[in-house]
């Protein structure tokens, strides 16, 4: 069979001007050029976020919400600020209804906890697929350990995509919350948020959005996907590590208990108890990572200086040529669908003969890094029949020559082995 | 040149343990079974022991894993055939010695376990030769707790007994 003509041939992105933006795609490891090829981990910072937390750190310092000094206010400003820019970034209405956390995966346990614990018991069911990363499985694992609540997984066909024709065979009455991702961290799928969504309103359930892979990688509207909770990680997005963002609507953050109880969260505090402060300080205990949210509005003006249709088109233009090599290598099997438009920048395959680790190993010493492992969903592993893959995820800054070199990697990987 | 690391890590011994590992034929009395994970890597081993009289009758291994992890068990399998339970406790306890950068005790010899010093420069592969030892280990307590003493399993390795 011969595959599809799914080649994209241009990128709208100037990619030798994007990478003089990275100071550490200047950097060599093992004496060759990088390759940063492990994205879908955590993306590379330009040096414009660089340079806006060092920028804070220099002359804005201070703590928020506190001080009534000058700095105080300054660094508050800064704060707030950014939950506005991320709130346009994902199409939000209200930058009340952004909330900062550590990452993905706070925010998700911010959910299960603030959320989950109140309104769920026995009789109800949270629909999840067998391709989550833990942090979208494990949260919810304890919430049915401590409420009583079920469990329920959609499964997949072959090429990873969602057996999106049986929807109510997982999603039904009892069904309270789906909670998927937007895009398979370990297989690239992009789902079809929408479809589910529309099958979770049909019963009256809520939607949370694993935008772990999302967000970083193609616009993203809240509205349109019709989803109650999105949580992404904007390391992956150019940002810095340590800031997660949650946005909910705000009508559920009004309803949902406190996470953690500290300094910042209140609004009165008596010896016996307290009364909680408004949304969406009410989720945001002890001081927060401030610097850390001012390199995230950094790296949000960066993303919307190029476009994230742009971003998209892009990573369609480079998976669609790293298909395109690793077909020519009879000993690479590729996981995840085989239509560039159904995948994100990422690549999850296996050498038939060469284990990932040993792979990853090898490519490194090439200057190429890439991921070798199960990714965080070992569920989705044992379903697929491997304990691990080895996968390349690529980026704003990644064109074909760095395609050409992990390719140059694999083969070199073969010599080692002797095949 | 940077390749000589790795040439010293992809020795032709490890690679011919990867090929053809030693203790791929079933034992016929298991007297324990266990399994070692290596929860960040996802890779497993399945061994099984035959101990009696003190002695290591026969070790069954299943990996499931890197070259570096499967030859390591390999080579396990091949040294600990027939030993003592105090031999196989201080094999492990060299082993893991010398992958944290000690060296072999003088006048013993290593055998085919030599190959592994190159993982010395891979810290990060480290765990890939340790899983089948920490697994050893295990296995071991199962079937005595006194004789192994207090378990050394460092790395996130997690070994969950079958059967004993």
């Amino acid at each position: 069979m011969n595959p599809v003509d799914t080649r994209v041939d241009t990128t709208p992105l100037d990619v030798e001007r994007i990478r003089q933006d990275f100071p550490i795609l200047r950097r060599t490891v093992h004496g060759k050029r990088l390759v940063y090829l492990d994205n879908a981990a955590t993306s590379q910072k330009p040096q414009s976020v660089i340079d806006a937390i060092s920028h804070y750190y220099s002359n804005t310092n201070a703590n928020v919400h506190r001080g009534v000094h000058r700095l105080g206010e300054e660094a508050t400003d800064a704060y707030e600020g950014v939950r506005e820019k991320v709130c346009r970034f994902i199409n939000g209405d209200d930058p009340k209804s952004i909330i900062f956390t550590r990452n993905t995966t706070e925010s998700i346990n911010l959910v299960a906890h603030s959320w989950g614990r109140k309104n769920l018991g026995k009789d109800d069911e949270v629909v999840l697929t067998v391709m989550e990363h833990h942090s979208n499985l494990v949260p919810w694992q304890m919430l049915a350990q401590e409420t009583g609540c079920k469990l329920r997984f959609i499964d997949i066909d072959e090429e990873g995509h969602l057996h999106t024709d049986h929807l109510d065979e997982y999603i039904t009455p009892k069904t309270k919350l789906v909670a998927l991702q937007q895009v398979s961290n370990a297989l690239g799928t992009i789902h079809s948020v929408r479809t589910i969504a529309c099958a979770a309103r049909a019963v009256g359930a809520l939607v949370l959005v694993d935008g772990a892979q999302g967000a970083p990688h193609g616009p993203v509207n809240v509205k349109q996907l019709d989803c109650d909770f999105y949580a992404y990680s904007p390391h992956k997005a150019l940002g810095p590590l340590g800031i997660g963002v949650l946005w909910a609507r705000r009508d559920l953050l009004e309803e949902m208990d406190p996470f953690l109880g500290g300094g910042e969260m209140i609004r009165n505090v008596t010896l016996e108890r307290s009364t909680w402060a408004s949304v969406p300080h009410k989720f945001e205990a002890g001081t927060p990572s401030v610097a850390d949210a001012v390199g995230l509005g950094a790296a949000t003006d960066y993303l919307m200086d190029i476009g994230m249709e742009n971003i998209r088109a892009h990573e369609k233009y480079i998976v669609s040529y790293a298909m395109d090599r690793l077909r020519e290598l009879p000993f690479i099997k590729v996981f995840g669908p085989h239509d560039p438009a159904d995948r994100c920048g990422l690549v999850s395959f296996i050498d038939q003969d060469i284990h990932p680790h040993d792979l990853g190993t090898i490519v490194d010493q090439h200057g190429v890094a890439i991921r070798a492992g199960h990714h965080c969903t070992k569920p989705l592993m044992h379903r697929l029949g491997v304990v691990a893959t080895a996968r390349a995820s690529f980026y704003i800054y990644n064109d074909r020559d760095d395609v050409d070199a992990f390719i140059d990697a694999l083969l070199a990987a073969r010599k080692v082995f002797g095949l | 040149m940077s390749m000589t690391g790795l040439d010293d890590l992809y020795r032709e011994v490890i690679l011919d343990h990867y090929r053809y590992p030693h203790g791929a034929a079933p034992v016929t009395n298991a007297t324990v079974e266990v399994e070692g994970h290596n929860p960040l890597c996802g890779d497993e081993l399945h061994m099984h022991l035959d101990i009696a009289d003190g002695r290591i009758r026969g070790v069954h291994i299943d990996p499931r894993g890197c070259s570096i992890s499967v030859a390591s068990a390999s080579m396990l399998a091949q040294h600990l055939e027939g030993a003592s339970l105090e031999e196989a406790i201080a094999l492990k306890k060299t082993f893991q010695r010398v992958m944290k950068g000690g060296s072999w005790p003088e006048g013993f010899d290593p055998g085919d376990l030599e190959a592994l010093e190159g993982v010395k420069n891979f810290p990060v592969r480290i765990k890939c030769a340790l899983l089948a030892w920490m697994t050893l280990e295990q296995a071991l307590a199962e079937f005595d707790a006194d004789l192994v003493g207090e378990i050394e399993c460092d790395s996130d390795i997690e070994v969950i007994t079958k059967k004993s």
